[in-house]
């Protein structure tokens, strides 16, 4: 079968794209080399929907990032997905500061950022007891909000699956051929795919990927960002998102509540050789901890419960690409895209459907689309007493597999049955926050595992932690 | 809403030998509620010997050991609410839980929180490097290896010397792994002696003191570590890095209580035991809420979980009955060397003898410790040795609690 | 000759020290006459008990844990799990049952209550 659209790349802004394209009667196939979608830099990122105040002027990130808060806000509403609209603070530390603060409020004006406001550094305390007394100047961007990034990227993939997107996992892009009004995508293992269209949304390796179709034009510069995450001990340290003045350094290190209830502290911001080079190093940890404390003062790291690294995609010209390889009118990069890209992911999804028909792509719309999908925590936002009437029609969900988050069986069953569908152990944390607690799945993993198994009808030893040859388990003995 | 006029949070050692002690004290409406299908908690996988010695005059194995409880249980009619996590818990001692057959409210005349410990994870641990499968924490690999019957590594290294690290060391060299090496952040290990010598020297491991993990290694699944020694403030020296080939990395890095209810009831806790408050009888400072085995300190030995769980039961039951103890209080505080002591709080009018628990700061050779009130002292104890490791008991007297109205203080002093 | 050992007869871990040979061996640092028993032991030919699993066959991912009914010569231990692995039981297995008699002059036990 030749699909309509073929793109490359499971992540927040290939799912955002197959939703948005699912809109529409096309034959829709969206790879993903891993096991999962949203594997790459949608995995691991501060989850921040920026104000949009600090982008240059006139870039497509500036416009983008500007028209995409509200339209994250309606998609995130449609989708289930729990974001909150805490705010953020841009913090000056000293008149130095002071004058980047207020050159980022009159970009943010330039860029049409409403709502933004300075304030004193003691009206800041008073919102904000616990930011450092230090602080002297504030960026007050209330428009700013927090989300899941991977729990958005599954939930979009899923709404687009639910409306005919087909999802190929496990499926690495070795070679694409162009050739008159179609592009054949050939995988490593001798998979192949064909497209009219073919969407370059593969991250940190869409320089690769256009190579293959002679497109140079462009060199991802992978940038690691450390990370701590701490226990909901920490969760209500600071309720607004704490920025420090951007510097010529990146944007600094922020610490953030997050849509869990956490505390999130980083990142960091290092070059490094390529989009796998996801390690903790002590620099990081001491850097990270060391900044936010700068901020907020009273954090207590010893709360800390996992440290993740995240790849940013990013690209010497610092704006996202999106446009058609040179000389092609079925090839299409959306590239580049790291911060605000989160926040971006709709408008740049609605931008590149936008180019797409003007390469001459038709399509009427479905009739029957449905946005929205199925909230995968209605259960867990239940009552007890809604709960106790829902676990005696569905017993599954009294038993409880993860302790620590308080996630079920039938939660668990249901994220490996919903689309697209958990495989692995990642996977199922990601959905459900099952081993996401203070015992980082100690206690949970065995049933975790054997509900994989009997889920998917495989043995327990090959049940694997993400895909590949990441097994737990070696056999029986 | 369902009543019962005791409920024990927890069926491991502790929650059965609490449930069985307050029902022999006549109140019999006593109830456990498990989260598990059975009875008998972690030591349902600690399938090696080495436990009842004290307690029950004989060496078993741990699912041994659990079962000479569970028969008393069973013997006795107490209700067990099996395969139902308890997921809140209020100072009015009502209780919310979870099974199968949907949400239960339950009003306890008394509780006795026993919902024991967890391990210390990797991201607790801040180990730098790579994130792939084969980082367990030992008891996640006890469990795998000894009730699920799964391998899950062939050549292995371990952080930490904690007693189930070393016992795991033991296990998996009898189902053919090699274990590399087991690394100790600290000068000296946190385990028993003999479990150095049955786990480790029996099988030829070594035990590298003042060393830790400072890298993971591997994509998908661990192909290495590297190991490196520290220095006195757990510093990595850079020069000491080792790369040592393995699949599996285990972590036996301490034991943390598991209070979340604890704290959902507002009980107030100890810094140091990571636990509730208690006094002699185990009552929290929440009163009709008791706390014993793990929940309440991480313990050496089963024995003195079971021994703490009668005493928290007996008191359950005199509270339910109206007829606990409580006069004249006083604190107990840690002295020099000593890390805590607990109960943290004595009812010293009360004419009864109050064995006092304690944690020493480091290991020491010959140590004399001493229990004083202001001046007057108490109980003096020698002992040949003294390790972290190793939870110390001292009895104080009725008649020598009978003078005390101010804090009563343990410290030691090392002998020449 | 002297020799210094740990026992591990209970936890308390009693740092030993056994002089001598053969029928004449002298053993200081016990606590009890156990601790005596086993440093001599431990010099002549020394013993431990073995712990390990055996696979329940009619039940699914069910493991039977089981012990040496008395310490085993130490230089058989792996002897002994070799043929501890090729065991399998059936359920229901009870605490005591013997799983496999004459292992190294113990039989291998049943620790746990299968039903």
């Amino acid at each position: 079968m030749v699909y309509d659209v073929v793109i490359a790349g499971a992540g927040v802004i290939g799912g955002m794209l197959a939703r948005e394209l699912s809109r529409r009667e096309l034959r829709i196939c969206l790879l993903e080399k891993e096991n999962d979608v949203a594997c790459g830099a949608s995995k691991a990122n501060s989850g921040i929907i920026h104000g949009g105040f600090d982008p240059e002027p006139g870039t497509l990130k500036a416009k983008l990032n500007a028209d995409g808060v509200e339209k994250l806000y309606r998609a995130a509403e449609m989708l289930h997905v729990p974001y909150r609209r805490n705010g953020s603070f841009v913090c000056a530390f000293g008149p130095e500061e002071e004058a980047s603060v207020r050159a980022l409020y009159e970009r943010g004006l330039t860029n049409g950022i409403r709502g933004m406001s300075l304030i004193s550094g003691e009206e800041a305390r008073k919102r904000e007891p616990n930011l450092s007394p230090a602080v002297t100047l504030v960026l007050d961007v209330p428009t700013a909000g927090i989300i899941c990034p991977y729990e958005l990227t599954i939930a979009a993939v899923g709404n687009a699956m639910d409306n005919g997107v087909e999802l190929k996992l496990n499926f690495e892009i070795s070679e694409i051929h162009q050739e008159d009004g179609f592009c054949t995508v050939t995988a490593a293992d001798g998979q192949r795919v064909q497209g009219r269209y073919v969407v370059n949304c593969a991250g940190g390796y869409s320089d690769r990927i256009a190579a293959m179709v002679g497109d140079h034009s462009f060199q991802i510069i992978p940038r690691a960002g450390e990370y701590l995450l701490l226990d909901k001990a920490e969760g209500s340290r600071v309720s607004h998102t704490i920025f420090q003045t951007p510097s010529k350094e990146g944007k600094g290190v922020l610490v953030t509540p997050t849509v869990d209830g956490n505390l999130l502290i980083g990142p960091t911001a290092t070059r490094v050789e390529t989009p796998e080079s996801r390690q903790i190093t002590p620099q990081g940890i001491s850097t990270v901890t060391r900044l936010a404390a700068k901020s907020v003062p009273g954090v207590d790291f010893r709360q800390v419960i996992t440290s993740f690294s995240g790849v940013r995609s990013s690209e010497a010209g610092g704006d996202f690409i999106i446009r058609p390889a040179a000389g092609s009118r079925s090839f299409v990069n959306v590239a580049a895209i790291d911060s605000p890209g989160l926040t971006s992911c709709v408008a740049i999804a609605e931008y590149t459907v936008a180019l797409l028909r003007e390469l001459g792509l038709k399509a009427a719309l479905k009739a029957d689309w449905n946005g929205t999908r199925e909230n995968p925590h209605a259960f867990r936002e239940m009552n007890d007493s809604e709960k106790d009437a829902y676990i005696k029609e569905h017993p599954d969900y009294g038993k409880i597999v993860c302790r620590c988050e308080t996630v079920s069986e039938g939660e668990i069953r249901d994220a490996i049955r919903r689309n697209p569908g958990a495989r692995d152990i990642d996977g199922v944390k990601r959905r459900t926050r099952a081993g996401m607690g203070r015992c980082q799945s100690g206690f949970c993993m065995p049933m975790v595992m054997q509900l994989l198994a009997e889920e998917n009808q495989i043995p327990m030893e090959q049940v694997t932690k993400k895909g590949g040859s990441s097994n737990p388990l070696f056999g029986r003995i | 809403m369902t009543e019962h006029q005791i409920v024990v949070i927890g069926g491991g050692p502790a929650g059965m030998a609490a449930a069985v002690a307050a029902y022999d004290q006549g109140v019999t409406d006593v109830a456990i509620i498990d989260r598990e299908a059975e009875l008998g908690g972690i030591l349902r996988q600690c399938i090696h010997n080495g436990f009842g010695l004290y307690k029950l005059g004989r060496e078993l194995t741990g699912p041994e050991y659990a079962a000479v409880y569970q028969a008393q249980v069973v013997q006795r009619g107490i209700r067990v609410y099996p395969d139902t996590m308890v997921t809140n818990l209020t100072k009015d001692r009502i209780i919310t839980a979870r099974n199968r057959q949907g949400i239960l409210q339950i009003k306890a005349g008394a509780v006795i929180l026993a919902m024991g410990c967890r391990e210390r994870s990797r991201g607790a641990l801040n180990i730098c490097g790579t994130r792939p499968a084969g980082i367990y924490s030992a008891g996640t690999a006890q469990k795998f290896i000894n009730c699920l019957g799964y391998s899950v590594g062939k050549r292995v290294v371990i952080l930490g010397s904690g007693d189930i690290g070393l016992i795991m060391a033991r296990r998996l060299s009898l189902e053919g792994a090699k274990v590399e090496a087991v690394c100790e952040i600290l000068p000296y290990s946190g385990g028993l002696t003999r479990n150095i010598v049955q786990c480790l020297e029996d099988f030829g491991i070594p035990l590298y003191l003042s060393h830790t993990v400072a890298e993971i290694h591997g994509k998908d699944r661990v192909e290495g570590v590297t190991i490196a020694q520290v220095d006195q403030n757990r510093r990595i020296l850079e020069e000491t890095k080792r790369y040592i080939p393995c699949d599996t990395l285990l972590l036996s890095c301490g034991l943390i209580p598991e209070n979340e209810l604890t704290r959902a009831a507002g009980i107030p806790m100890d810094p140091i035991t990571s636990g509730a408050l208690v006094d002699e009888h185990r009552q929290t400072q929440v009163p009709g809420i008791f706390a014993c085995g793990n929940v309440l300190q991480v313990h050496d030995l089963v024995d003195y979980v079971s021994d703490e769980a009668e005493t928290a039961g007996i008191g359950a039951a005199e509270y339910v009955r109206q007829e606990l103890h409580a006069g004249r209080a006083v604190n107990t505080v840690a002295g020099n060397g000593v890390r805590y002591v607990l109960p943290q709080q004595i009812h010293t009018d009360a004419g009864c003898d109050i064995p006092l628990f304690l944690r020493v700061t480091k290991p020491f050779g010959k140590v004399r410790f001493t229990v004083r009130s202001g001046e007057e002292v108490l109980v003096k104890l020698t002992c040949p040795k003294a390790a972290p490791g190793e939870m110390v008991r001292i009895q104080v007297k009725a008649d020598m609690l009978a003078k005390v109205t101010d804090a009563v203080t343990v410290e030691l002093e090392e002998l020449a | 000759m002297k020799r210094s050992l740990v026992c591990i007869i209970c936890p308390r871990g009693c740092s030993l020290c056994v002089e001598g040979s053969g029928n004449d061996m002298k053993v200081s640092g016990n606590s009890c006459a156990k601790g005596a028993r086993y440093a001599v032991d431990e010099c002549t030919h020394p013993v431990r008990t073995v712990t390990s699993i055996v696979r329940v066959s009619n039940r699914e991912d069910t493991m039977v844990s089981v012990k040496t009914s008395v310490p085993i010569p130490k230089e058989h231990i792996f002897d002994a799990m070799e043929i501890i692995r090729d065991l399998t039981a059936e359920a229901p297995v009870h605490i005591g049952d013997i799983l496999c008699p004459a292992v190294f002059g113990a039989d291998v036990i049943a620790t746990k209550d299968i039903f």
